[in-house]
């Protein structure tokens, strides 16, 4: 009987502290508030898709891993607070395999600069020209640039190997603004490659897959460097030369969702989400005591006392909480109620029929856990394939907030919730 | 409590909301969401001074995008929901409004590409094949050890039907609703039906455990009759359970509804009456269900 008193008097010295600490923790700017999703923060979400056609698929995962360390150091050029950058990867349902980014960027809700930012990065190939095509095109006096620019042949010499862009000036050309390019080692060496190889040949030279200009090799190129001269005004040279700067990108993207969130609207969901939860415990709380009486009130403290490690486990895991992932959370509260009043009917069933505190107690732990766990499977098993196929971050934040909940209410159940109840009953002996 | 002598109200009761619901669904049709159809959806607000349905149309149709669907939302908002568009046309859309005097103020705008919807259709597709599948299998499991005197894939099999009458219900109604109020199947509404697959078996397998729990302690029942009582008797014995738990439940999701956010309104209200839906199916539908089955088998 001591035992269970101290484990209750512990578990409400922990309800106390662990209150404090999530309500102190949600005050000022501290780093350890709730990760919010986008729904709740305010903020954008861009999916762009990458066009991964031009390279082998061996390839592919390394490109997107590039394309994410590219695209992440140009958000943290504009300073958003903890932006989130993946690479996806679209399953066999609804077409070929697709290879995808997702930045979620949370608090910028000026897309348009979002989306200038990032998705206007162009990427840059060296392409070749064969002699005997390029005899087949003066014959056949092809003059299609599209035509034309897809006869060239790839040849693996791409913005990936970039070092530095610069701003140069063409004396030749009363200064017209061009931009200066160094390759990086590797690139240097495939540089020198290609143009030892192809004397007299033209290369491509390609920036988001326009043709820029095609100008002839005459010597090999050691050293890495190049001009591209094309026709930029000094506003496009410079920007060009930002954006090569940064990383031209490995692989060329299109966006294809894109959802924003007002801070305002954010706001406002958070605040109701907030308010419901407390409404549901209250409320809940309310009717258990309403319907068992003093042993009520006590299931109000164990569910209690489930609402807080619950909210614990998504302060440390952590958890992205989105509107539907409070709303699970608040769901599980109301389903936790089951596994944990059970135990405790079952032990009273027991209890009745003549059997010593002892006996009741282990008879029925026994038959209730059988039931709590089947029951809860179910619930486990849907949560798990909500999450492996959910298309929304939405969807996914609800799965794991729902799946967490059931967890720790069939825990809460044979720990916490059996002790305190225990605590309190009376001993009928 | 004589649930099992008056199955066949209950069983009847069921028909008909299946057969509204069915009838629904093909008359009239599921609206989808942009999350499944793709395009657009824009929220907008106003500070001071609204501007009518009709006026907001106009200014869209005047930037050249028709077949919107413009809902108003509370405190003179509204919710436009268009084919998919580039952040320019948006943009113009709000000048637009401006230019007529009001403030519009962008709440949320969400572009999904066809794409990305029929990939999001095909999984929850998917999922809930899979969900109803591990379930079968899972109830199957759960009780193989009871097999006299039905087998335990006739729990599975009773369990999959209560399910069905579950999800096609709520989907009825919604489909009622989309006509209506113009309410659409999202990526949330396939989630709230797998959160009532989930929790209707929750429900059913309590009371299926009791019926377990007593066919193991008594003598293997001879007659119908017997198996009726026993059923009778656990359906009795989980009663106060299924309702206690179903309860505690819906009082959580009816404060959702009622004080939670806008964006899951239409989620909570799929799982009010989902689960409802599903403790009176695990009760009244479930347990006689079996006994119908096991009728049917000793007729043999």
């Amino acid at each position: 009987m001591a035992k269970y008193k101290f484990w209750t008097v512990l578990f409400v010295a922990f309800c106390i502290w662990a209150g404090f600490f999530i309500w102190n923790g949600e005050k000022q700017d501290r780093s350890d508030k709730f990760k919010l999703g986008l729904d709740l923060s305010g903020g954008t979400r861009l999916i762009y898709k990458a066009d991964t056609s031009i390279i082998n698929e061996s390839e592919a995962d390394e490109a997107m891993v590039s394309l994410r360390d590219t695209i992440e150091r140009r958000v943290n050029l504009f300073g958003v607070s903890e932006p989130l950058i993946q690479v996806q990867k679209s399953g066999v349902f609804g077409g070929g395999e697709e290879r995808r980014l997702v930045v979620e960027l949370p608090g910028i809700t000026n897309i348009d600069e979002a989306i200038k930012k990032i998705g206007q990065t162009p990427s840059l190939e060296f392409k070749l020209l064969p002699k005997d095509v390029e005899e087949d095109i003066k014959t056949k006096e092809l003059t299609d640039k599209n035509t034309i620019s897809r006869m060239f042949v790839s040849t693996g010499l791409d913005g990936r190997m970039l070092e530095k862009a610069t701003l140069q000036f063409d004396q030749n050309f009363a200064n017209k603004p061009i931009v200066g390019i160094k390759f990086n080692e590797e690139g240097s060496k495939l540089f020198a490659k290609i143009t030892r190889e192809n004397i007299g040949n033209m290369v491509g030279i390609f920036l988001d897959g326009n043709l820029i200009e095609a100008p002839s090799i005459r010597e090999e190129i050691e050293g890495g460097e190049a001009v591209i001269t094309g026709n930029f005004s000094v506003a496009q040279a410079k920007q060009v030369i930002r954006d090569l700067n940064y990383g031209a990108l490995p692989l060329p993207i299109s966006l294809i969702s894109t959802e924003t969130v007002g801070a305002s609207l954010g706001n406002e969901a958070v605040k109701s989400s907030v308010n419901a939860g407390l409404y549901a415990f209250i409320i809940i709380s309310l009717f258990l005591i309403a319907w068992y009486g003093f042993n009520g009130l006590v299931a109000s403290f164990a569910l209690l006392l489930y609402s807080i490690i619950n909210l614990l486990l998504f302060k440390f895991i952590p958890v992205t909480l989105t509107s539907a992932g409070i709303a699970g959370f608040i769901l599980s509260i109301g389903m936790a109620v089951d596994a944990n009043i059970l135990i405790f009917e079952r032990t009273k069933e027991e209890l009745k029929k003549g059997k010593d505190k002892y006996d009741a107690l282990n008879e029925g732990f026994n038959r209730a856990w059988s039931s709590i766990r089947d029951s809860n499977l179910s619930s486990i098993i849907t949560a798990v394939i909500l999450y492996y196929f959910a298309s929304t971050p939405v969807v996914k934040g609800f799965a794991l907030v729902f799946f967490i909940g059931v967890l720790v209410s069939m825990f809460s159940a044979i720990t916490a919730s059996r002790t305190i109840l225990f605590a309190f009953t009376k001993n009928k002996n | 409590m004589n649930i099992v002598k008056y199955r066949k109200i209950f069983y009847i009761i069921s028909f008909v909301l299946i057969g509204v619901s069915f009838y629904s669904i093909f008359a009239f049709g599921l609206k989808t969401g942009t999350d499944f159809s793709g395009g657009s959806l824009l929220e907008i607000g106003f500070k001071e001074g609204a501007p009518s349905k009709e006026i907001v149309n106009k200014v869209i149709i005047d930037s050249g995008i028709s077949n919107t669907v413009i809902q108003q939302i509370k405190e003179g908002g509204f919710s436009i929901k268009l084919r998919e568009i580039s952040q320019e046309e948006k943009n113009n859309i709000l000048i637009g409004i401006q230019s007529l005097g009001f403030i519009p103020i962008e709440k949320s705008f969400t572009n999904v590409g066809p794409v990305l919807g029929k990939e999001a259709l095909n999984k929850s597709i998917v999922s809930i094949i899979l969900v109803l599948m591990a379930i079968v299998c899972f109830v199957a499991f759960a009780f193989r050890k009871v097999s006299k005197p039905i087998s335990s894939w006739v729990y599975g099999f009773v369990a999959i039907i209560a399910l069905l009458h579950d999800v096609i219900i709520p989907t009825g109604i919604f489909a009622i609703f989309g006509n209506l109020y113009g309410f659409e199947i999202d990526t949330l509404f396939i989630t709230a039906i797998l959160v009532i697959l989930g929790f209707s078996v929750h429900d059913t397998i309590v009371v299926f455990d009791r019926v377990r729990e007593n066919l193991n302690n008594s003598t293997p029942p001879k007659t119908t009759e017997e198996f009726d009582k026993i059923v009778d008797q656990s359906v009795r014995e989980t009663f106060v359970r299924s309702l206690n738990t179903s309860l505690t439940t819906l009082l959580a999701i009816a404060v959702l509804y009622i004080w939670g956010p806008d964006s899951i309104k239409h989620f909570s209200l799929t799982l009010l009456i989902g689960i409802t839906v599903g403790t009176y199916s695990s009760i009244f539908i479930g347990s006689p269900l079996l006994t119908t089955i096991n009728r049917f088998k000793f007729k043999k």
